[in-house]
């Protein structure tokens, strides 16, 4: 079974392109339980990319990708979601759906081909719910709800799932300032509670330096950097990457950076 | 979510539904028969009129409409989760068209009635795989690549039909007409379509789940597990198989593919697990009580069922419409 002393995820030589355009070349990484890494970069720069690449969606130009010590043409494909979830960056929902219901479809990897969800099934969901700030919400229908109430319900979705291995595409998105670090929190607890691992892609470079201590900057062209988030986000590094010059305002622990 | 137990009783009354229709169905007609008559008539014991009534008309014929139904609910449920579109019906993608300007074909140069069968089936195949390899492409095979692909080779086979119902002799159109708008009455054995049935709903059924993943978006299903390529390419022959043998069966009977599946899922929710073979059953009851109106409402005329399908369906549809944002609030 799965080797606990191997990485969640081990990344080797991975080469990432898209219709002859590549993005992300040569990288080497890895994430263990209980990291949170983000991954910074401009629009375009291969962000989502790379994630669906991390979690098998995607084949990548070169490279291999290890989800818990083995490469992923060894799993069965609802055995991969066993241990790695994905946040993708849009939901659809063509056809009515109540709240419940939607956190239950996280519990597909984990039931038989003829089982219903049961009473286990929901306790989860429902805590999940309520991780987010969506308790009592459960009986709604998702099209009745705001954009940052869809997106935390993508997200309690995720976390019903139960995997080892978080990967996250813009989890802020359409989220107001308290519930952005009511998530981060969430996703620092995870990772110190869970035994779990998070990548995230994030465009807030104070929450990023904030809540994660690892940080991996894309640079679209093939360059990336990666390292300790108080290594790696500088000034110099982040004015290169988004292409705008950043300065660092206060000292110490409460420096920021903003646009100049 | 409904629990398995309230599912199963759904299914329960759903299946009573669709054995009282049939019954109904049995003894009802121009030729007055009890219901104790019909009963011995089924069991092969009356060898009269009634026996003929029974076992060589109406029995095949209600059987056909349960067929039918069922095959047109269940195809159209499956377009609606293989196009994500819940306005998808099982001729959005040219299956009908096909297969009706085969049919018409045959008509036209008075071929007997296996040419007519060979010719639909025929044509509702080649639709099907001419909307498939054009819509194959490059190997991108998109929902909306598909739909355009389909409504195009559909417009194209209505073109073709109008073509040949304007060159068609006087005597031929009303048969042609009939056929375009959907009879039972045709029918000689619906054993073959309802074995397809079965068969067609057992092989989705254990996919149910996955299905209902896959409607809510292909990325979020494959991060769950769920072998999104293989299964699109699952429904879509099966539901065009489907449209193929219920069309066959009784020419394109309009609107049970596309209102079916809605009216189970606003009664009983959008699990697939359950509305899957909720539609078949709904739909395979509305058809045979459609069929039983067609013929008795103004005997001995018959309308055709396609206008009694949309007359009932319509105004049941808009009712549960219109509750449906009551129980929304609530």
């Amino acid at each position: 079974m799965t080797d606990v002393s191997s990485a969640l995820l081990a990344v080797r030589d991975l080469n990432i392109a898209v219709v002859g355009r590549t993005l992300v070349a040569g990288l080497q990484l890895t994430v263990e339980t209980g990291e949170t890494l983000v991954i910074l970069g401009r629009n375009g720069s291969g962000k989502t990319t790379l994630l669906h690449t991390l979690a098998n969606l995607r084949a990548p130009a070169a490279g291999q990708v290890e989800l818990c010590g083995r490469p992923y043409d060894d799993y069965e494909p609802r055995a991969a979601a066993h241990l790695r979830g994905l946040l993708t960056q849009s939901q659809n929902d063509s056809f009515p759906s109540s709240v419940l219901e939607t956190a239950l479809i996280g519990r597909h990897p984990h039931l038989g081909r003829w089982a219903w969800e049961g009473a286990a099934d929901e306790r989860i969901a429902l805590t999940a719910l309520a991780a987010v700030g969506l308790a009592g919400l459960e009986q709604r229908q998702v099209s009745s709800l705001s954009g940052g109430e869809r997106q935390r319900l993508a997200i309690a979705t995720l976390l019903t799932q139960q995997p080892r291995l978080y990967l996250l595409d813009e989890p802020l998105a359409h989220l107001d300032l308290g519930h952005q670090i009511a998530i981060l929190e969430l996703v620092q607890r995870y990772a110190s509670e869970n035994r779990a691992g998070f990548i995230l892609a994030l465009h807030d470079v104070n929450l990023a330096l904030r809540y994660c201590r690892r940080a991996l900057l894309l640079f679209g062209d093939g360059r990336w950097i990666a390292g300790p988030s108080k290594e790696v986000l500088t000034s110099e590094n982040l004015s290169a990457l988004y292409g705008h010059p950043l300065q660092v305002v206060g000292t110490g622990a409460s420096s920021y950076f903003i646009a100049a | 979510m409904p629990s398995r137990r309230r599912a199963l009783l759904i299914l329960l009354l759903l299946a009573v539904a669709a054995s009282a229709s049939v019954a109904v169905s049995l003894t009802t007609g121009s030729v007055h028969l009890a219901p104790l008559e019909v009963l011995r008539a089924l069991c092969g014991e009356d060898a009269g009129l009634g026996g003929d009534v029974v076992r060589g008309l109406r029995l095949p014929r209600a059987l056909a409409g349960l067929a039918c139904g069922g095959l047109l609910a269940l195809a159209g449920a499956l377009m609606q989760v293989l196009l994500k579109n819940p306005l998808a019906d099982p001729y959005v993608l040219g299956v009908s068209g096909g297969a009706s300007v085969g049919a018409l074909t045959a008509m036209l140069f008075g071929l007997p009635l296996l040419a007519l069968h060979a010719g639909a089936f025929g044509g509702a195949l080649a639709a099907m795989l001419l909307v498939f390899g054009l819509a194959h492409g490059e190997g991108s095979w998109t929902q909306t690549r598909l739909l355009l692909t389909g409504v195009i080779v559909a417009a194209g086979c209505g073109a073709l039909v109008a073509l040949i119902l304007s060159i068609a002799p006087e005597h031929q159109l009303r048969g042609m007409l009939f056929w375009l708008m959907g009879d039972l009455s045709q029918t000689e054995s619906a054993w073959p379509a309802l074995l397809v049935l079965a068969v067609g709903l057992a092989c989705v059924l254990p996919f149910s789940r996955d299905l209902g993943l896959l409607a809510r978006g292909e990325l979020s299903a494959r991060a769950l597990g769920v072998p999104t390529e293989r299964l699109r390419l699952l429904i879509y022959a099966l539901a065009s198989l489907l449209t193929a043998v219920a069309v066959n069966l009784a020419g394109s009977i309009g609107f049970i593919g596309l209102i079916v599946p809605h009216l189970v899922r606003l009664a009983a929710g959008n699990d697939l697990r359950l509305l899957l073979p909720a539609a078949v059953l709904a739909g395979g009851t509305l058809l045979v009580v459609a069929d039983t109106l067609a013929r008795v409402v103004v005997a001995p005329q018959q309308l055709p069922v396609g206008v009694l399908t949309a007359l009932l369906g319509v105004p049941v549809f808009l009712y549960l419409l219109s509750r449906q944002p009551q129980r929304n609030e609530s």
